[in-house]
């Protein structure tokens, strides 16, 4: 259970750095939110002011959640038809002939589910990046979502906080002014200077069309190009994961070194973990902020614990008259590269699903079952610790909300949080979140196992390709994107039925929540007493956790016993299949 | 009706389209501009030139089956580091299919290199399939066979690894590896 030292070390030297820049940051997008200067108001204001006067929108004007929800849904929308319509046009549009020969218009289900998943925050690629999409759609199509559905997340989360620590409001900010300023103040600047970063390291910025070299020994290769790194930036911050190439940030191209590797799983826990802090400025007690970040900080060292320690092991299925030939002393690696080795690996698979990012820089589906398990988990905990761009200070938010429920049972008081009571309106609305993903994940993969289209999916046998399944499912409704990639996903019934479980991943979470915020805005603050449970400290985070991972547990139990759970028992038996 | 349009409608066509212009078009040109500039080499793909012809880029790994080159991993990016494939072989550790493989590939460097115990990395496919680089462990593996082919004593083979060989960053962020096209360009010295 315990990873090698250098492992350790950096998995700390990266926890250590997310958290120092957690206040900084965390304390600049409280500024941006409240409309206030910052230091890159004089060459943004004026922009930002552009964008108002296009969209004929009043600043000043805040919404209430009703509204809020309707902006967030009609948004959404318009731009998964516009995505959807630019896929299918694409070779009538400029940029069409870079990139890989033989381009085509995409298909309309693969069009659709690439569309729902690039505006539903979740990257789930259902095809090839090389070979499928124009230089037009991977840039102006795809990026552009990379950036709008994190705003929009982030927008979301910004107004559930505002739904918490107002005093009988009946408004909880408007959703085009925080869609505006996420993308122009925090996102479009932090991508900018990271994809300059990547480039020095070797990630490939060029609108130049592949080309084909002769090796050393004589063969053909060619050599895809393309605008990566300002795709690459943004994937990561913003949680996306959607890979320029197949292979995604295991792609030299996408992550070259050690150190992009680093930064991109910098880039990924960045903006997680400073929402914290900024709810906890919101509040106006900034150990608020850090008691929900010290739950993310436990639940995704244990889960990178897990993940390091199962990858640096052998694999126990190859059989003793081979194995005796072979030094498997780096690990399982299969599906990793040299550069990163196991641990690394590892590492990032758990920081990739403990956001909803999603992005790889190895192939999870030959983690072994142990392995392989931390991140199913992870996306199964609802991506909470520390979750994706907002999407994870609002989920967490949720879970807190049932926490102090629990905890009002325990001592038989009316529950509260930060202030405001919990009644049965909000406890239904947490409780169909987290029913909402249950179902999802639990009734597709259920399908699929039933079904013949369903049951043509996976790659491998015995319990590992139910893993696969229950992993599609899981991935798609959590919003995260990653995969057991050698799951079959191009096919009519897994476009839809992905297409429709990422919907309800987002959309059938996102209006709850904003029906909490309506509902906590509108509500006096009662005065702290004796019989308050305080929402710091480490008995709250010790609370929080064990709530967190009781509803994972429990209603995920089964469905990892039948996969990941005997896979790793047969593994270690030496079963094939 | 109108209001809908108005209120909601519109702001959400108008801000796509807005945001189509300065996240999908000025952002990544802005971008490419700075790149360009500042790291013209790395922003086009970090290639390698000989003698004036570019032999490959140093970010993507190359199939190499002659004994006097150093060879790299097993590639699943179509059929070997097909860079126009990339990816992993998606097999689970329980297949039947891996072990198979495997115990091939075993076969076949014992024949090559001898009955030294074959580092992992050269028996498993990499995650994007176009893998520039092995562990230290792996070149060592094929040093002697490399030097015979090569007429040179296994010492200045070791002395050409070691060159070629980067160490973890800060001693803990990655792993060791040797960078295989530019070992072997140096062999020829084809290397400036």
């Amino acid at each position: 259970m315990i990873p090698s030292l250098p492992g350790l070390l950096q998995a700390f030297s990266l926890f250590a750095v997310v958290l120092l820049l957690a206040r900084p940051l965390g304390g600049y997008m409280r500024k941006v939110f409240d409309g206030e200067r910052v230091f890159l108001s004089p060459v943004i204001r004026p922009i930002e002011r552009g964008v108002y006067k296009v969209m004929r929108v009043d600043e000043t004007v805040e919404q209430r959640w009703p509204a809020y929800a309707v902006s967030v849904l009609v948004f959404s929308f318009v731009c998964i038809l516009a995505l959807y319509l630019q896929q299918r046009w694409q070779t009538y549009l400029p940029l069409a002939q870079t990139g890989a020969s033989g381009v085509g218009n995409v298909p309309q289900d693969l069009a659709y589910n690439t569309s729902v998943s690039f505006d539903t925050n979740t990257n789930w690629q259902n095809y090839l990046g090389e070979t499928t999409m124009t230089y037009l759609t991977q840039m102006a199509g795809l990026a552009v979502r990379n950036f709008t559905s994190a705003a929009c997340g982030i927008a979301v989360a910004i107004a559930l906080t505002r739904g918490l620590v107002r005093k009988s409001s009946p408004t909880i900010g408007n959703f085009w002014v925080d869609l505006t300023r996420t993308t122009l103040y925090i996102l479009v600047p932090i991508s900018f200077v990271a994809a300059i970063f990547l480039v020095s390291q070797g990630v490939i910025q060029t609108f130049a069309s592949s080309t084909s070299i002769h090796t050393l020994q004589g063969a053909v290769q060619t050599i895809p190009l393309g605008p990566v790194a300002s795709q690459e930036a943004i994937k990561e911050l913003g949680n996306n994961g959607g890979g320029f190439f197949n292979a995604n940030s295991a792609h030299p191209f996408e992550n070259p070194t050690t150190i992009s590797n680093w930064v991109e799983m910098l880039l990924i826990l960045l903006i997680p973990f400073a929402l914290t802090n900024t709810f906890g400025r919101m509040a106006g007690n900034a150990r608020q902020g850090w008691a929900l970040a010290a739950v993310m900080i436990v639940v995704l060292s244990a889960g990178s614990l897990v993940a390091m320690s199962s990858e640096e092991r052998a694999n126990p299925s190859i059989p003793a008259a081979i194995a005796q030939n072979i030094d498997q002393s780096r690990g399982n690696m299969e599906g990793k590269e040299a550069r990163f080795g196991a641990d690394t690996s590892g590492l990032f698979a758990t920081v990739t699903t403990g956001t909803s990012t999603g992005a790889v820089d190895s192939m999870h589906d030959s983690f072994l079952p142990a392995g392989g398990l931390v991140p199913l988990f992870n996306i199964e905990l609802g991506e909470i610790t520390p979750g994706g761009a907002g999407a994870g200070l609002y989920g967490i938010l949720v879970f807190a909300i049932i926490a102090v429920f629990i905890a009002g049972l325990m001592v038989g008081r009316t529950p509260e949080f930060l202030g405001k009571k919990v009644e049965a309106y909000e406890m239904k609305m947490a409780m169909l979140v987290v029913l909402f993903l249950a179902a999802s994940i639990l009734g597709f993969s259920a399908l699929a196992t039933a079904t013949a289209a369903g049951k043509a999916g996976p790659l491998n046998g015995g319990p590992h390709g139910f893993s696969e399944i229950l992993y599609a499912f899981s991935s798609q409704t959590g919003n995260n994107g990653s995969a057991f990639a050698g799951l079959t996903g191009n096919t009519l019934f897994y476009n839809l039925t992905g297409a429709f479980a990422m919907m309800l991943g987002r959309y059938a979470m996102i209006v709850p929540v904003l029906a909490i915020a309506g509902s906590m805005a509108g509500k006096r603050r009662v005065a702290a007493s004796l019989g308050t449970f305080p929402t710091t400290g480490p008995i709250w985070v010790g609370l929080l956790i064990g709530v967190i991972i009781i509803v994972g547990a429990l209603t995920f139990f089964p469905a990892l016993a039948l996969g990941p759970i005997a896979d790793q028992l047969l593994n270690n038996a030496g079963r094939l299949f | 009706m109108r209001t809908f349009i108005k209120t909601q409608l519109w702001p959400a066509v108008a801000i796509l389209l807005v945001f189509t212009v300065i996240t999908g078009l000025a952002y990544p040109a802005a971008v490419t501009a700075a790149a360009q500039t500042i790291f013209p080499g790395q922003a086009n793909g970090s290639m390698i030139t000989v003698n004036g012809a570019t032999i490959g880029s140093s970010l993507i790994g190359q199939s190499f089956d002659d004994p006097k080159y150093f060879s790299g991993r097993p590639s699943a990016a179509g059929a070997g580091y097909d860079a126009t494939l990339s990816g992993g072989s998606n097999l689970a550790p329980t297949s039947q299919v891996l072990i198979d493989r495997i115990t091939a590939q075993v076969d076949a460097l014992r024949k090559a290199n001898g009955n030294a115990p074959i580092p992992v990395d050269l028996v498993t496919t990499s995650a994007s399939g176009l893998d520039p680089d092995i562990s230290p462990a792996a070149a060592e593996y094929q040093v002697h066979r490399v030097a015979q082919a090569r007429s040179m004593t296994d010492d200045n083979v070791r002395a050409a690894v070691a060159r070629h060989t980067s160490q973890p960053f800060l001693g803990f962020i990655g792993a060791a590896s040797v960078h295989v096209l530019e070992l072997n360009l140096d062999l020829d010295g084809l290397l400036r």
